[in-house]
């Protein structure tokens, strides 16, 4: 079977045309967002007589340079916070084995199963309260949040298939709690950092309801809704708005293909117990 | 604490939770709780104002033709999803899984789609699937011109095209979750079950399925869970419609709440979400827990 047979060439023939076939809404993306509105030839056809146009007309109106500084902003701080606290978390949680230590990580993990449509109606009195409806900080606060369980779950996980030995000698050594913390087991954790910062990031960048709720009706926007509200705008303007669908693909897809071993490992790996 | 500390085992304290408990408690755990009692509520989302009503919320979802539809509809792209993602991810997974020139090509190609943010291929999917859009061109080019119609607009279609952008998004992320588990099992076993002239079928069923157990539980968690909460994809390719032909109990949620002012009922409707999630990741659990341990 490590042979290039006929069969080998027959399968790769299938995969490739496979392949063409989940490749062919990105040719009609670009193909689309790349024609001027006045050519009404068939989508298929490769578009003549290019041009840019569309894409300074979505920049221009759908705002979306704001909109992705707002979403750079959210994910990297509501990503970094939930990180932290829940690399903080579960140091306790996977070493403690005291009742109150596995009260706590059941309460989190409740959070697992719990949607978020159940708390986000609630959240959003609150939110409103305090005066956060259309500030993206309320997105900072909800993803911080909403992404403790699973994240912590990932840490447990990892910490307690890890040895305690190199804690042990820290503290014989006379540190702190948290200088062991710090400079040992945070250390030890940047594999499983990596998944759950892969898996967080993608999350909090794609998400569409919460700021559907929270930053409607207001100037500070994030990709996902600057983009559906772009749609609503101009509803039938399809060229114009598949430009703004591409420019708003474009960073992801590049973060993609930098760092796509990684970011796939990130999505394979990252619930293996 | 001396003593501990001779024996070299200090346990890390109990504050460490502290930063994540608040923020879980904020954000998921005393909002579910209120979103819990205010389902028992009449409340509009505004007024201080509101009355218990006990089960009267529940009540009216059985004589609420919209929301019995969007129970069954929820079900139905859950059981839609789960089955047609897997069945796709796990030939894409073998066919990359192979000795083919393209395998790593592939794997990042079939994987993209995953990473992008899913209002924004629905809203690729809702021009493609138009009257004017690609789909029809493509099948009027390979003179299948009979086939051409609206398939986001006819109520029988629109629900399974909701399926079908789904699947085309995340297939790559049930195949590099098996793809994970094919490369886990040894190559000693595939060549001992081809040298014993096992076909291939036989093989797959006998020998890969059961050391796929790991992965086949975490893809059906995974792609049933994210089907009865679906939301973006509905709302970006028909709103729901036609009509509430493919409304479900999350886009139903969230037109009850913010344009229909029933954020009691909205609420009611959030909990029967919460206890479907519950019981299909309980009884999934359950008897997947059961089969991985039996294929051990």
């Amino acid at each position: 079977m490590n042979r290039y047979t006929k069969r080998t060439f027959a399968l790769e023939m299938v995969m490739v045309a496979v392949g063409i076939v989940f490749a062919f809404p990105v040719y009609v993306l670009v193909n689309l967002a790349i024609r001027q509105p006045s050519d009404t030839s068939s989508p298929i056809l490769p578009t003549t007589s290019p041009t840019f146009g569309n894409f300074t007309g979505a920049w221009r109106e759908a705002g979306l340079g704001g909109a992705l500084i707002n979403s750079v902003l959210v994910t990297t701080v509501s990503v970094f916070i939930v990180l932290a606290v829940s690399a903080l978390a579960a140091y306790p949680l996977a070493r403690s084995t005291a009742r109150w230590s596995r009260g706590t990580f059941l309460l989190i993990m409740l959070g697992l199963i719990l949607p978020f449509q159940l708390a986000s109606l609630p959240l959003y009195q609150t939110v409103r309260d305090l005066g956060l409806l259309g500030s993206v900080w309320s997105l900072v606060l909800f993803y911080a949040g909403l992404q403790v369980p699973f994240t912590t779950f990932l840490y447990v996980g990892f910490l307690r298939a890890l040895p305690r030995d190199f804690e042990d000698a820290a503290s014989i050594d006379g540190a702190t709690p948290f200088t062991t913390f710090r400079y040992v087991v945070l250390p030890m954790l940047k594999p499983i950092t990596g998944t759950a910062l892969v898996l967080n990031a993608v999350a909090v960048w794609n998400d569409f309801f919460t700021p559907l709720l929270y930053l409607s009706g207001s100037d500070q926007q994030t990709v996902p809704v600057a983009v559906a509200g772009f749609v609503g705008q101009f509803v039938s303007d399809w060229n114009l708005i598949f430009a703004a669908l591409l420019i708003s693909i474009v960073p992801v897809l590049a973060v993609y293909l930098a760092l796509q071993r990684s970011i796939i490992n990130g999505f394979a790996g990252g619930l293996k117990g | 604490m001396s003593a501990a500390r001779r024996r070299g085992r200090v346990a890390p304290p109990w504050w460490f939770t502290l930063p994540a408990l608040l923020l879980f408690a904020f954000v998921v755990l005393v909002p579910s709780a209120r979103g819990v009692y205010y389902a028992f509520t009449d409340w509009d989302g505004l007024d201080p104002d509101f009355a218990f009503i006990g089960l009267r919320n529940f009540a009216d979802m059985f004589n609420d033709a919209d929301a019995l539809q969007a129970v069954w509809h929820t079900l139905l792209i859950a059981v839609a999803i789960t089955v047609i993602q897997n069945g796709v991810g796990l030939l894409l997974a073998l066919g990359v899984n192979s000795m083919i020139k393209t395998r790593n090509l592939l794997r990042v190609l079939l994987f993209a789609p995953v990473v992008v943010t899913p209002i924004v291929t629905a809203y690729l999917w809702r021009n493609l699937l138009g009257p004017d859009g690609a789909v029809n061109s493509l099948l009027g080019a390979f003179g299948l011109g009979s086939w051409q119609q609206d398939w986001l607009g006819d109520p029988d279609l629109a629900l399974w095209m909701v399926v079908l952008v789904v699947v085309w998004q995340f297939s790559g992320y049930s195949m590099v979750i098996f793809l994970a588990g094919l490369q886990s099992i040894p190559r000693e076993i595939y060549e001992a079950a081809a040298i014993d002239g096992t076909g291939a079928v036989r093989r797959f069923w006998s020998i890969i399925r059961p050391l796929l157990a790991p992965a086949i539980t975490i893809n059906l968690m995974l792609s049933i869970i994210g089907g009865i909460k679906l939301f973006d994809q509905v709302y970006a390719l028909t709103g729901g419609g036609p009509g509430h032909a493919t409304d479900t109990i999350s886009t139903l949620i969230y037109k009850d709440a913010f344009t229909l002012g029933e954020f009691g009922y909205s609420i009611a409707l959030a909990v029967v979400l919460t206890a479907i999630v519950a019981i299909v990741s309980a009884g999934q659990f359950a008897v997947l827990n059961r089969n991985e341990q039996a294929a051990s």
